[in-house]
């Protein structure tokens, strides 16, 4: 039975990481390299926390399933990252980053979690900046910023359209300097399928060498978790291919909590869906709301005559559009948060009055002619430049001539292993950073946070509550101490072994892939932008069944020992699977509508989400049961000192 | 569409390789190409034959994990573009289309068309870091970076590590690659103070790891998907004059290479 206590330090806001840093236990230099710590994952939590660790003196090894850490998914991030520099002198502050932030999560955040956030915003610009990440620049040779969604102010750092790559690649740069120093250990091509614990304790992990098959063992005084989101389960989403849920997954099971799987957030400016083939949806940055105007036709009839292309969409008189964010959210206009475009979009493809040429008619305008009358074109190519690229790749239309068609997407899980304030899971040694935990977004992440928080964890966080977990609660007695040759690792490994058999075995007719697409429908079509009892509950019994038909019908071609991307793809769609549920359940337990979690039951009258603060000012906290039996909610209540609860309101 | 695809089989890095032809029908132009090997490979599933090995991630050009040559070209023909952003709207109705592997001797291929690019890697380990420590940084306004050495340098940050330039060289140089970010640190004021010693380790490694000379055929960029230029191997070539001579005639510390 797990316990929650999130251990927020004494104080007031701002002065709770300065006291919890100065109280925290210090493991001294020469005793740091006696500690084995596992991170994995290389993304822009993994990668900064290794190199971080790595530079203190600790013995890390690290551990990715890409052939470089360069190439973990926060490379696709666009849009920017945010700090509260104040730059602009436009009236930002920590305070102001930090209620932003709670108030785009829809009050379901943790407060001394975000304001901490808020509050290591700026060494993150400063150190990326001195490892030579080519950030914008002004001609006076300082920082630029733009604006994004959920903020009134600039305070967004930006490198043109790729923002995601080039912090990446100051992470990948700090840990390749220490793997050239010896402290971090880097394997490639390895996948973590199973946590080990031995007498409560996080003691290591089993990997499968993605290239030769060989199922191994790996010890640790700590493990670390930075294995991103699920955004997979839905099969379509802006996620690479590989990115699944197996390593957080099989953490839950090992008895860590599982905090609100059912806050997704569905990204509103995504390329929409071209057919039946397509293998992923691709993101365009939401900076582009910077200068684009969302629009749908105020008719359905016209909207049907551009969807047949009978209607050129710049023939549109403007008085026959309809701005509908600008509309709706005044004061916002086109930079209202995700979660509320997203679902605008949605509320006028449903109305009839979409306009791309697929199923459904599932698509919206952004429009630039506007802002390439204001600016010119040469500015807007400058802002944009290789987005508008990267759409006509895509598409093969020329978004400066004819407006881009977007529509959401999954794009990012704000739920994820439950953490305390030192982002340690409920089990002891075994940590959560960044998108694979769930504290600091709450039910909506505003742009350009993924990346302060990825890099917040992994550079600024878990450096100092780390070590205090070394030389507290462990200890340096036990310093060394966990071994491969435990009675834990012979049993996990042949639970992962016995997994692989089995899914090897089964023999059947389908592919693993035709099981995610399948559990994708189920997915979005349930558990999507809007969601119901009614739907919520038909998924959890449709899952079920898919999952059964899964472990009689999969055909998984080769065998285990030899690189398999078959075999691969099985053992994470099979874990999805089982998730895909827990998700649901989480969703149909959450009655009230909260930032990117919206039940149709629970709406203003004007559509809007309406929150039950009564019932669920909360995280709801999952604690699994066993593979077959119905998990047990644990709930962390909320409380909000700082940042009053109030309804969110962008209008 | 309909299409033939010859696509290069091979069990493991020891067993010899060869073009296998597969037939695939009813393919929407709009389809990528990645997405079309899917299909393919749904096929193979459902004849119970090993699917095509491929590396693939981020299926939006930026992850650098996609590589296949394509009809003898890196990335397929193209321009700036990766495989996982080609679509099939680029190939006629019944055409045959050969695809491979990088094929380059530091990046020996694992299966099918996976090739292993530790090789780069350790290029990357080598020197491309700025050596500063997490927290120990000034203030990022102190450090004032002209536009055109910032868009400079974010020109050359732009390069992927996909490997295309070294795969379409005839010498199997990772000039361009490495040129990248060597240019784009040695650029920047905060990369300055190690420049010399960067750029001499860089290429050190690069040559130690089997990595053939540049001879400015300039296929690489042609080929590259970032549109990297080669301006930086100028740069690279430059810098690393500047750095061997200092070491010949210098015994200033900078010179000196572990």
């Amino acid at each position: 039975m797990i316990t929650l206590n999130a251990k927020i330090p004494a104080g007031n806001i701002s002065e709770k990481w300065d006291n919890y840093k100065f109280s925290a236990k210090l493991v001294n230099p020469a005793n740091r390299r006696k500690y084995n710590i596992i991170m994995v994952g290389s993304g822009l939590a993994g990668a900064s926390a290794a190199a971080a660790l790595g530079e203190l003196g600790y013995n890390v090894s690290c551990f990715c399933y890409q052939d470089s850490p360069r190439r973990a998914h926060s490379i696709a991030a666009q849009g920017g990252i945010n700090a509260a520099k104040n730059y602009k002198n436009d009236g930002d502050s920590v305070y102001r980053l930090f209620f932003d932030t709670v108030k785009g999560g829809d009050f379901r955040a943790r407060e001394a979690n975000v304001y901490r956030l808020a509050e290591v915003s700026n060494a993150i610009i400063d150190q990326c900046v001195a490892q030579g990440v080519p950030f914008a620049r002004e001609y006076g040779g300082l920082l630029d910023n733009r604006s994004f969604g959920g903020a009134q102010v600039s305070r967004t750092f930006y490198a043109r359209g790729q923002t995601g790559q080039q912090l990446l690649l100051g992470a990948y740069s700090a840990l390749n300097r220490q793997i050239a120093a010896g402290t971090v250990k880097m394997y490639n091509r390895h996948e973590m399928l199973d946590l080990v614990v031995e007498e409560g304790r996080a003691v290591g992990i089993i990997t499968r060498n993605m290239v030769t098959g060989a199922i191994e063992r790996w010890a640790a005084d700590a493990v670390l978790l930075g294995t991103g989101g699920y955004s997979n389960a839905y099969f379509l989403s802006t996620n690479a291919a590989g990115c699944n849920v197996t390593a957080a997954y099989r953490t839950y099971l090992r008895g860590a909590g599982f905090a609100n799987p059912c806050y997704t957030q569905i990204h509103p400016t995504c390329i929409p869906q071209h057919g039946d083939q397509q293998s992923k949806l691709t993101l365009m940055s939401e900076s582009l709301r910077n200068d684009g105007r969302v629009w749908v036709p105020k008719s359905k009839e016209t909207a049907e005559k551009i969807r047949k292309g009978q209607l050129n969409p710049a023939d549109v008189a403007e008085g026959d559009r309809d701005y509908y964010l600008e509309r709706k959210y005044p004061s916002f206009g086109n930079l209202a948060p995700r979660d509320i475009s997203s679902r605008s979009a949605k509320e006028a493809c449903d109305d009839g009055r979409g306009i791309a040429h697929n199923e459904g008619g599932n698509g919206v305008f952004l429009d630039f002619a506007d802002s390439i009358n204001r600016l010119g074109k040469a500015k807007i190519a400058e802002r944009y430049g290789n987005l508008f690229d990267m759409y006509e790749c895509i598409t093969g239309d020329n978004a400066y001539q004819t407006p881009m068609q977007i529509y959401p997407a999954l794009h990012y899980t704000m739920g994820g292993l439950w953490v305390d304030y030192k982002l340690m899971t409920t089990i002891p040694g075994c940590f959560a950073l960044g998108e694979c935990n769930f504290s600091d977004h709450g039910a909506n992440r505003l742009g350009a946070s993924a990346l302060m928080q990825g890099l917040a964890d992994g550079y600024f966080v878990i450096p100092y509550t780390l070590g205090d977990y070394l030389a507290g609660d462990l200890g340096l007695a036990n310093a060394g101490k966990a071994k491969t040759d435990m009675k834990a690792f012979a049993e996990v490994e042949k639970s992962v072994k016995d997994r692989t058999e089995r899914l090897l075995s089964v023999k059947g007719k389908r592919s693993a892939r035709s099981f995610h697409k399948d559990l994708g429908h189920i997915m979005w079509e349930y558990a999507g932008m809007a969601r119901n009892e009614e739907g919520l509950k038909k998924a959890i019994n449709l899952i079920p069944q898919l999952r059964e038909e899964f472990w009689k019908n999969v055909n998984v071609t080769g065998v285990g020992a030899e690189l398999n991307q078959e075999l691969e793809r099985a053992g994470r769609v099979a874990d999805f699977l089982e998730f895909g549920e827990l998700l649901c359940r989480d969703a149909l337990d959450r009655k009230e509508s909260c930032g990117g979690h919206f039940r149709v039951e629970s709406q203003t009258p004007d559509g809007e989400a309406k929150r039950d603060d009564e019932q669920f000012c909360n995280v709801s906290v999952w604690e699994s049961q066993g593979q077959d039996k119905a998990p047990v909610k644990h709930v962390e209540n909320l409380e909000f000192e700082y940042c009053k609860l109030a309804v969110r309101s962008y209008k | 569409m309909n299409l033939t695809l010859k696509v290069w089989r091979q069990k493991n890095k020891e067993s010899e390789g060869k073009l296998v032809a597969y037939e695939i029908k009813d393919i929407s132009p709009d389809t990528s190409f990645l997405e079309m090997l899917d299909i393919l490979n749904e096929q193979l599933v459902e004849q119970n034959v090993d699917p095509v090995a491929f590396d693939h991630d981020c299926r939006e050009g930026i992850c650098g994990m996609c590589s296949l040559v394509i009809n003898g070209i890196p990335h397929g023909k193209e321009k700036l573009n990766t495989v996982c952003q080609l679509h099939m709207r680029h190939f006629k109705d019944g055409q045959t289309i050969t695809i491979e592997p990088w094929r380059a001797k530091p990046l020996p291929v694992i299966r099918d068309l996976v090739v292993d690019r530790t090789a780069l890697e350790i290029i990357q380990q080598a020197g491309g870091y700025i050596s500063v420590n997490t927290g120990a940084v000034p203030d990022a306004n102190s450090i004032p970076v002209s536009k055109d050495v910032a868009e400079w340098a974010m020109d050359a940050a732009a390069c992927i590590g996909c490997g295309a330039c070294v795969a379409a060289c005839k010498n199997a140089s990772a000039m361009l690659f490495t040129a990248a970010k060597v240019a784009q640190l040695n650029s920047l004021p905060q990369g300055k103070a190690e420049k010399d010693r960067r750029t001499l380790a860089m290429v050190e490694a690069m040559d130690a790891a089997g990595f053939g000379n540049c001879t400015n055929f300039g296929e690489c960029e042609a080929v590259c998907p970032k549109g990297i230029k080669l301006d930086m191997i100028a740069q690279l070539n430059r810098d690393y004059a500047v750095a061997a001579a200092k070491r010949v005639f210098s015994r200033a510390p900078t010179a000196t290479v572990s």
